[in-house]
């Protein structure tokens, strides 16, 4: 007997995630926790552990095939399998949830440009029953198969990379777009599968969210004495200290005061989720494109801990290292576009959370203090939430807690 | 600013100007993309055209010429003895096969906006390459193609390659005819080259570690091919070892069976991937534990921008498959859904007779399954064959016998590398056997064959 072993649930909205890369071969005897596949969910790139020690019998996914939750991705051979020799023997038997029989026979029996068509339509050939002479697999056998894919499970098709896939357009038909070319050469790009996952999600949430966004500036002098102070001591332990790392707690512990901004809506029930947890994503740059990794628990860790959690979370995902855990079940987002200059900028809420904190540069600004003008460290902030969900009052609030965390470091540490 | 501290930005690098990198460039130039070359030598055509495919080819045809001619004697035409004149041959090699071949490459890269690059290409990360050599430079690109083939391998234990012991590629530039030549390897390589000595005028000796000329091949499809061997060549050693091998000023002594002397030595033992000195270290690149560059069916390495292509991949080793992988890349890299998904990579041995196969061998099926009918057709009954004088050629087809399908195919016999192109086009279409019993061959031709064997499975 095979085990089977599927794709995992991929958590929050994941339900399908594309093969990038297959790490294994048919025949390899290998470790539980070895890397087995490399996959690119709507979140980030990840490659899947093997969840137990055998003999890969027979794997069940190319790269390029876009699988569902529940697919089978390899068949281990079990335990007495395991000892028998490796050696080629009859065909498997493989477990049930295998591609449905095909011809025992060779490669699937279908033209070359038949075997086109199917990639350019996403379809797997080798779950396509062929009508043609001997069972070859035609034109029109493709087709079909897409057109009765879709009418019975919408979206089971799997699509290779780097084929255009149409976005979808949030209930709004869009104009047909002129025709570039008559004005000059144009290039087409198709936008890879991090891309279209950013702009759908984007796109339903500046549809379905009514944003609001409150300006606010804090005055971080204190706190950049603070963070050069400490910077050296912090490093000799292997700590980079950031501004974005005491964001973090500021956020964390603001949330705890309001509530509110922690949570989700659930327009269907007309009730508002509370999170009683406080687990904060951060916008993260990458060649690919925008990622957010989330940190856990922010309100119960050390600020140190904080910090050291946040190179390591970073570095991950630049790598395209992250795990999944490391990419999922964020309850508020901060995007810190210092690094890149700006005096400010107006992010799109991070859907279904409630709030996303938009930070821009600090810079030293001319301000009067008791009648005195005076040079101080402000660090303009921009929150945007959910209408829906809180006013104006709220936001400018829950804001405002930030900043005075933010201009008392001692109380922020203190968590007071 | 010193030299090399320029950064040259393109769209895609490829990294070797074998038939795999060219094809993959010009594709990609086609698609639109700006590339560049860059190769050690700063010329198209690799190992195939300067040290492979196209000069042994050449030479085998010089050979047949010779063998058509002595044969000739049978028909009532005798020539005399030939002489050969080795300075006129090595000229016709160098200028009118492979010279025009390599200016023809030349134009076609320049017509299409190739640039190549003369230099060592060695990633220093996975975006990046440095040129070294005569050309330095440094390259950023958006993709890579990893497409820098292979190289002779050499048998463990014995002495570097130089003076009289020699690799395919420094055989082919026929030095001298020696007297008396061994040939290490009783594969492809070995048969050709030691056919072309032979013809020349050289007692050859062949040397095979396994009990049969190209391993792997179905025997009754070699079988024709060693028979003409024995006469060929003076002796064939199988199951036969070099223990040892000593070279002196003027003959090597080699220790198989007791020593023996030979003017010349040729070591031809398979070939091996040229992965290692690209830096690959500082990319995402896997390679196997055999050095191959692990890639999927798209050629794309472990490492998104890098793809890798032809005989670097793995095997089989040939150029016609790294042509079609070029293409792949190119067409993957512009975003169209290609795949190298190729159900049959046909292999010919241009011996006479040559040999020629695609798709499922005998063997194969009779190892590792699926069950397969086999249909034979002997020359013997080939019109055709009977007007040539050689009717001992075989042609084959494995048949999927529950639906007919043809999934492999094989043939022996004058002219059997170009008869594989219809049953490679048969099994990749996955045609039937029926069709191809259907299909009218011309008459009196040697494709009969395909007919005729398909036509006993219909009886």
């Amino acid at each position: 007997m095979a085990r089977p072993f599927l794709l995992p649930d991929l958590g929050e909205g994941l339900t399908e995630a594309e093969i990038v890369g297959v790490l294994v071969h048919e025949g390899d005897v290998i470790q539980e926790d070895a890397p087995l596949l490399e996959v690119e969910t709507d979140k980030a790139r990840v490659e899947i552990p093997s969840p137990m020690s055998g003999r890969v019998e027979k794997i069940h996914v190319r790269p390029g095939q876009t699988v569902k939750v529940g697919a089978t991705l390899i068949s281990f051979a079990d335990a007495g399998d395991r000892a028998a020799a490796p050696a080629p023997t009859a065909p498997v038997t493989v477990a049930r949830s295998t591609p449905p029989e095909t011809r025992a026979a060779g490669p699937v029996a279908a033209t070359p440009a038949t075997r086109r068509l199917a990639r350019e339509l996403g379809v797997d050939l080798r779950l396509v029953k062929g009508t043609g002479p001997g069972g070859r697999v035609t034109d029109s056998d493709v087709k079909g198969s897409v057109d009765s894919s879709r009418a019975t499970a919408p979206a089971a098709e799997p699509a290779p990379p780097a084929v255009a896939v149409p976005l979808a357009t949030a209930g709004i038909e869009l104009p047909a777009l002129p025709r570039f070319e008559q004005w000059g050469p144009v290039e087409r790009q198709p936008l890879s599968h991090l891309r279209r996952t950013i702009a759908q999600r984007m796109t339903l949430s500046a549809s379905v969210i009514p944003h609001v966004t409150h300006f606010d500036r804090a005055d971080i002098t204190e706190l950049d004495v603070i963070i050069r102070k400490n910077l050296d001591p912090a490093r000799e332990r292997g700590v980079t200290l950031t501004l974005t790392s005491f964001l973090l707690k500021a956020a964390a512990l603001a949330l705890k005061a309001y509530p509110g901004f922690n949570a989700s809506l659930d327009p269907a029930a007309g009730e508002l989720i509370l999170k009683r947890y406080y687990h904060l994503g951060i916008a993260v740059a990458t060649e690919r494109g925008l990622i957010v990794p989330v940190m856990r628990e922010v309100d119960r860790k050390p600020l140190v801990e904080v910090a050291r959690e946040l190179g390591a979370l970073a570095q991950r995902v630049r790598d395209g290292k992250a795990s999944l855990d490391d990419l999922r079940g964020g309850t508020f987002t901060i995007t810190n576009l210092g690094a890149l200059g700006g005096t400010g900028a107006l992010p799109i809420i991070n859907y279904p959370e409630v709030a996303i904190l938009g930070v821009a540069r600090g810079r030293e600004e001319a301000v009067v203090r008791e009648g005195q003008i005076t040079a101080r460290l402000m660090l303009p902030l921009t929150l945007t939430f959910d209408h829906r969900i809180a006013d104006g009052a709220d936001g400018a609030r829950f804001a405002a807690e930030i900043v005075r965390l933010l201009e008392h470091p001692d109380q922020l540490l203190m968590e007071l | 600013m010193v030299m090399g501290d320029l950064v040259r930005e393109v769209d895609v690098a490829v990294i070797g100007g074998g038939p795999g990198g060219y094809s993959a460039a010009f594709r990609c130039a086609e698609l639109g993309l700006d590339t560049v070359i860059v190769d050690e030598r700063k010329r198209l055509g690799g190992a195939c055209l300067f040290e492979g495919c196209i000069p042994s080819k050449a030479l085998l045809h010089v050979a047949a010429v010779m063998h058509e001619v002595e044969r000739a004697r049978d028909f009532g035409l005798d020539y005399g003895e030939p002489r050969v004149s080795l300075d006129a041959l090595r000229t016709w090699k160098a200028e009118r096969v492979v010279g025009k071949l390599a200016r023809g490459l030349g134009a076609t890269a320049k017509g299409k906006g190739v640039e190549v690059i003369g230099g060592r290409a060695v990633f220093e990360e996975s975006r990046g390459l440095r040129v070294e050599g005569p050309e330095p430079q440094k390259i950023r690109f958006k993709h890579a193609i990893i497409a820098t083939g292979s190289v002779p391998a050499t048998l463990p234990g014995l002495p570097a390659l130089g003076g009289r012991v020699m690799d395919s590629g420094t055989a082919l530039e026929i030095a001298d005819v020696p007297q008396r030549l061994l040939v290490i390897g009783g594969g492809y390589v070995g048969l050709e080259l030691g056919t072309v000595y032979a013809a020349l005028g050289s007692r050859v000796t062949l040397v095979e570690m396994t009990d049969g000329l190209l391993p792997g091949v179905d025997r009754d499809l070699v079988q024709p091919l060693a028979r003409r061997l024995r006469t060929l060549f003076a002796e064939v050693h199988l199951s036969t070892k070099v223990a040892t091998l000593r070279e002196s000023s003027d003959h090597v002594d080699v220790e198989f069976a007791g020593v023996q002397s030979f003017e010349r030595v040729l070591v031809a033992v398979g070939r091996r991937p040229q992965s290692s000195g690209l830096g690959l270290e500082t990319t995402r690149v896997r390679t196997d534990e055999r050095g191959y560059v692990v890639v999927d069916d798209h050629c794309r390495t472990s490492d998104p921008h890098i793809y890798a292509i032809g005989d670097v991949t793995g095997e089989p080793l040939l150029a016609h498959r790294a042509m079609r992988q070029g293409k792949v890349a190119a067409e993957v890299i512009a975003g169209r859904p290609a795949a190298f998904d190729n159900v049959v990579v046909p292999a010919v041995v241009f011996t006479d007779p040559e040999i020629a196969w695609c798709g499922l061998t005998e063997g194969q099926a009779a190892e590792a399954g699926p069950p397969v009918k086999v249909a034979k057709f002997q020359w013997a009954a080939s019109g055709r064959a009977a007007t040539l004088g050689r009717s001992d050629g075989l042609t084959k087809l494995m048949i999927d016998p529950d639906s007919g399908r043809v999934l492999g195919a094989g043939a022996v016999g004058p002219g059997a590398g170009e008869l594989i192109a219809e049953a490679a086009l048969a099994v990749e279409t996955a045609a039937l056997a029926e069709d191809l019993a259907a299909t009218i061959h011309a008459h009196p031709t040697l494709s009969e064959g395909w007919m005729e064997s398909a036509e006993t499975l219909l009886r």
